[in-house]
Parts: C-alpha cells; sequence; structure tokens
C-alpha cells in the first residue's frame, strides 16, 4: 500500500515551541471532549510572530496548510499534549522538521494525530509558505512540486506503525500489549 | 559496564539487571501526577480507553495537583478543577489537594499551589523511584536521585489504567561542577550558562546529571531549581546523586521508605562538562529563547517595566530569601510581582525572617506588590485576568524558565531569565542589573 500525503506548506523556523502552537489561554479546553478538541484546533498557531501570515483563515476552523515545515526543536517547550492535538484537529497530517523537542515527538505518537517526519536538509530555507508538496513514506522523500525538487527525509521509524494504528492505545491493542 | 543513575532507575523498574541507552523497555510507576491543566483530558483518555466504570491502577500513586489555573473567573477554567474533584472521589484518590473556596485560598487547607513543589513539600519525591507528570518540568523531582519527566494526557491515561509506560533509556550527559560557589551566584545562574552552552536542544532525549562538589553543597531548593530546567536544553529528565541533604529533607516529610541509586565509578556518558563555578558570573536568558544568554552586566542599558518574581523555577521560600537580601532597605523602581510557588511558601513569607525583619515586611517596605496566592500564575500567560499576566508588549526580569514569544502572555512581551538576586537588583534600578552593584 503506497501512501503519499499532498498538499500546500506553511513554513516556520527553529524551536517553535508549544506556547506559539498553542497558547496557554486556551489549554482549558480538554482535547478529550470532542466540541473542545475542535475549538483547540482553531487556535492552532496563532502564538506565532505575525511575520508568519495567518496558519488558519478568519473565520475558518481548519487550516488550507495541510503540511508544516519547520528547523530544529520544533515542538519544544512544556508537556502539553494540546499541541500536536490541536495540529492535528486543523487538519495537519505531517510536519517535517530537522528536529523535534522529545515530548513533543512522543505525543505524536502517543495520539496518533500526526506523523512527525524528519529531513536531513534545512528545508525551512528552501521552501516557501504556499508552495505544493508531497510526502513519500515509501521512499522517505518529500517532493517539492512548486520548485520541481526531491529530498530525502530521514525514516520514520518504529513511531510510524503506532501513528498508522491511531496512537498507542489502538497500537497497543492490535499488537497484543493491551486486551480489549 | 558500569550504569548511570538513571540507567540504574529504569533497569530496577523494569525488572532487569542491565539496561542501555537506546533500549525501549516498559517501566512501573512509582508516582503518577497531574494537574488541572492535563487532568482532565488524561482523565478523558482513561475512560475512553479502560471504560466507564474503570479503576485507577493505584489509588494511592496518583496524586492530582490543582494549580495552572486556579485565581480566575474562567468558566472552563473553573470547571476543570471540578472534574479533578469528581474524579477523586470517585476514584478514592488520596493525595488530591483541593481548592474549593477561590476568594481565599487560606480556607482551603488542602490547597498546595504549583505541583513540582508541593510534589517534594509533600514527600512525593523519593530516591530511586519513578515519577510520571502531565507537565515538562516533572523533572524538577530529578533532584531527589529520581527518575522523573513530563508527559502526554494519552500517555499518562495508560499509566492510570495499567501503572506502566514504554520508554526509551536516555543516554546520561554529565555536568561536573566544582569550585566555591561565589556570593552573588545561584543555581539559575549556573542552569542559565549551562543551557547558554549546549542550546535548547542540547539535551534531547538524554539525561543530565549533574555532580561535583558545588552541587553537593546546594541546599534541594538550589538542586530543584538546576533540574527543573533540564527540560530547558530538551533534556528528559535531570538526576542529582541523593546525599544526607535529601535524605534529611525527604525523611522529614514521608516515612515511606526508598532506595537510593548512585552512578558507577564506570558508568559510560554521553559527554561529559566540567565547569569551575568560582569564575562565572551572574547570567540572564535575553528574549526569546531560554539558551540566550548573556552577562547581566551587559544587559545594563536594558530598561525594564516590571519584575516577577515566582514559579516553580523562582518561588520557593529560600528564592524569597534571595530577594530579600538584595531588597532590603531599598526601593523598587518598577512593578515587582511575588508569587509564592506554594502555600507553605505563602506562608514562609510571614514567618522567616532576614535581618530581623520577615519576608513580607521587607518586600512591602521596598515598594513590592502584595504576595499573590500561590499558583502557576503569569508564569505561562493563562487567561487574561491571570495575576502578573504580561498583556502589553512589556519588559520583564523573571525567575520563571521559559520565554519563548507568548510565554506570559502577550507575544510580543520580553522577558529576561535570570536568579532572584539578579531580578531583585533589576527591580531597584528599573534596568537589567548585575547583583553585585547591591552585594557590596
Ligand atoms: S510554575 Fe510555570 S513552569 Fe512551573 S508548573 Fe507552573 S506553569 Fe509550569
Amino acid at each position: 500500500m503506497s501512501k503519499v500525503i499532498r498538499g500546500v506548506v506553511f513554513v516556520v523556523d527553529d524551536n517553535i515551541d508549544t506556547d506559539q502552537i498553542i497558547p496557554a489561554e486556551y489549554l482549558t479546553l480538554v482535547p478529550s471532549k470532542p466540541d473542545e478538541y475542535e475549538k483547540l484546533g482553531s487556535y492552532a498557531m496563532v502564538g506565532l510572530p505575525d511575520r508568519y501570515g495567518k496558519f488558519i483563515a478568519a473565520g475558518e476552523i481548519k487550516t488550507s496548510y495541510p503540511i508544516i515545515i519547520a528547523g530544529e526543536n520544533f515542538g519544544c517547550g512544556s508537556s502539553r499534549e494540546h499541541a500536536p492535538i490541536a495540529l492535528g484537529a486543523c487538519g495537519v497530517k505531517v510536519v517535517v522538521a530537522q528536529s523535534y523537542a522529545r515530548i513533543f515527538f512522543r505525543n505524536c505518537a502517543a495520539t496518533g494525530e500526526l506523523y512527525p517526519w524528519e529531513s536531513i536538509e534545512r528545508l525551512c530555507e528552501e521552501f516557501e509558505t504556499g508552495q505544493e508538496v508531497s510526502v513519500d513514506f515509501d521512499r522517505n522523500q518529500i517532493i517539492n512540486h512548486t520548485l520541481g525538487k526531491v529530498y530525502d527525509l530521514k525514516p520514520i521509524g518504529e513511531v510510524g506503525p503506532v501513528i498508522d494504528a491511531g496512537g498507542i492505545f489502538a497500537y497497543a491493542r492490535q499488537t497484543g500489549m493491551i486486551s480489549r | 559496564m558500569g550504569m548511570t543513575l538513571t540507567e540504574k532507575i529504569l533497569a530496577k523498574a523494569s525488572r532487569r539487571s542491565v539496561v542501555q541507552p537506546g533500549e525501549n523497555i516498559w517501566v512501573d510507576v512509582d508516582v503518577l501526577m497531574t494537574h488541572d491543566v492535563c487532568g482532565p483530558g488524561t482523565i478523558g483518555v482513561f475512560k475512553r480507553e479502560f471504560g466507564a466504570d474503570a479503576k485507577v491502577w493505584d489509588s494511592e500513586k496518583i496524586v492530582l495537583i490543582p494549580d495552572h489555573y486556579i485565581f480566575t473567573a474562567d468558566e472552563r477554567a473553573n470547571r476543570n478543577v471540578d472534574i479533578l474533584r469528581d474524579f477523586a472521589k470517585e476514584q478514592g484518590i488520596k493525595y488530591f489537594y483541593d481548592i474549593s473556596d477561590r476568594a481565599d485560598f487560606k480556607a482551603n487547607p488542602d490547597y498546595k499551589g504549583v505541583c513540582h513543589i508541593a510534589l517534594a513539600q509533600e514527600g512525593h519525591t523519593r530516591p530511586g523511584e519513578v515519577l510520571f507528570g502531565t507537565d515538562s518540568h516533572t523533572c524538577n523531582a530529578g533532584a531527589f536521585g529520581q527518575f522523573a519527566t513530563g508527559i502526554g494526557n494519552t500517555d499518562a491515561g495508560f499509566i492510570m489504567g495499567t501503572g506502566k509506560l514504554l520508554i526509551k533509556v536516555p543516554a546520561t550527559m554529565r555536568f561536573v561542577l566544582n569550585g566555591e560557589m561565589p556570593d552573588y551566584l545561584l543555581a539559575k545562574d549556573l542552569i542559565l550558562q549551562i543551557i547558554g552552552d549546549i542550546s535548547v536542544a542540547g539535551a534531547t532525549y538524554r539525561t543530565m546529571e549533574f555532580a561535583g562538589e558545588t552541587i553537593q553543597n546546594l541546599t534541594m531548593e538550589e538542586r530543584m531549581t538546576l533540574c527543573n530546567m533540564a527540560i530547558e536544553a530538551g533534556g528528559k529528565n535531570g538526576t542529582i546523586a541523593a546525599d544526607q541533604t535529601t535524605f534529611d529533607y525527604v525523611q522529614a516529610r514521608t516515612n515511606k521508605p526508598f532506595e537510593a541509586v548512585y552512578t558507577d565509578p564506570d558508568a559510560q556518558f554521553y559527554s561529559d562538562r566540567a565547569y569551575d563555578v568560582s569564575q562565572l558570573e551572574p547570567v540572564v536568558a535575553q528574549p526569546h529563547s531560554p539558551d540566550n544568554r548573556a552577562l547581566a552586566r551587559e544587559c545594563r542599558d536594558v530598561k525594564i517595566d516590571r519584575v516577577y518574581i515566582g514559579s516553580c523555577t523562582g518561588g520557593k521560600t529560600e528564592d524569597f530569601i534571595h530577594a530579600a537580601r538584595i531588597l532590603k532597605g531599598h526601593n523598587v523602581k518598577v512593578p515587582t510581582y511575588l508569587v509564592p510557588a506554594t502555600q507553605k511558601v505563602y506562608e514562609d513569607l510571614f514567618t522567616q525572617k532576614y535581618e530581623g525583619q520577615t519576608l513580607s515586611e521587607i518586600f512591602l517596605a521596598s515598594g513590592c506588590i502584595e504576595p499573590a496566592a500561590p499558583s502557576c500564575a503569569a508564569c505561562l500567560g493563562g487567561p487574561k485576568d491571570t495575576f502578573g499576566r504580561m498583556n502589553t508588549p512589556e519588559v520583564c526580569v523573571s525567575t520563571t524558565n521559559r520565554n519563548f514569544p507568548g510565554r506570559m502572555g502577550e507575544k510580543t512581551a520580553q522577558i529576561y531569565l535570570a536568579s532572584p538576586y539578579t531580578a531583585a537588583a533589576s527591580a531597584l534600578t528599573g534596568y537589567v542589573t548585575d547583583p553585585r552593584e547591591f552585594l557590596s
């Protein structure tokens, strides 16, 4: 089964922390409640400095950027699972960063909300917001259709199957680690 | 081959004789802590996955600490504390530090305040144990020679039901600090120095182990300040070997047995760095990153609008004693906010004396704003009506731990992270100030 995710990218640089992904004032929203999950998504990335432009258009609750390109240490800061969840809830499928903060990476897998791919090159300086790309899961590649260039990614490794399953609970059941 | 303190704890918790960095292992959890921001979501995951009638794995090993958004009119924030209360009752959770009367926190004898400091003060941090918390600064407890780290709601929900978690064994970076601590330095300077050296991603996926004679001479509260900010270097956990200082602190607060473990002489380190602390100077982390280090004296022309002394990093009793030492007999030039981490710290402000005066007398005489109710308050911004929150693009010197854009509210506000000495000295001049100006 081949898997390719295609869409328009939103580009940010290094050390995008969880306060920028979902500012603390929205943490009163409880992600396990479906209506609050959706609302959380509508605030994704509102903490970013204005120079990045809007991640979610005014009046919308979903983003038109299913793929985020980032530099080093994406998701640093707090352990709030609200961060990957807000991104997943507003329609992000994939982040391609040079590196991740540990807890954010872990929470992506635990929740199954999105795929944290790692790039080899510093894509955040080559790519621009609005470009059309594809992430090819079988070839470990990202293709920038606007630039007409292909870049290798690091294999997603052991978290891939966990996210495919839909998070650690689904995975633990599939593999018999927990019953029911 | 020898093992580090962290590897030994994880080996024991996974019932193996040896573990190695990079291995994925299931560990038994000694304590799971959650608070009002992540508790309701954790409970939601637990119920969704284990069933509406499910019981937690151990009602005495889960600690619920409301602390983040307490003194606010925000309805959802208040509801979240109610969710914790209902859950504690339903499950018979032994350690729930409730607050029901928000108008007067003192009317709530069970209420503690900031979770990491409350955990320590209530005897939940013990050498050799495994502690997970739904908060990144859970690494604070590494000061007690235990394995402690932050996790998300889903992992916490898993632990609630099973008492176990699958984790990767981190490699250990050792930081050996020797030399006599100069009178003007605090643990906050040491950790800002280290983070400035290795960057905010310098310890990602790793343990930061602090050792050396300087560390042995630190109090428990100063050790906590060091380990608290391991996460600001990306670290999975921080550790300091337990010693008599640790045992005295822990045994005064709990009679639960524990077993301390120690790094073997032939343990392998990912890296090993040495510092002579006698050569260090007071530092700050400039906006907008905890690794953007500068000497405090190099920032003397940075005009500031306010000072904030609080949080799990810089709102403990000793942090206020240090601030009082600088402030005594002087007047602050900018609004100075004081937020004790816990109810115990709050009480200490009115009972502990520095040179004949209580801390609160010193603060009020110098023109500080009256100490607020204990909580996380503006350390993480929070709802708009949060005490001390940055609602305009001002400049603040703060004893907290993070200064990414928007951390304390307004995203264009500028936060300088500093020690309580440096924060207090800056309050007195209205500029970022090296405390040596007031310590002659
Ligand atoms: S005081 Fe600040 S850093 Fe500490 S737990 Fe509260 S919000 Fe987090």
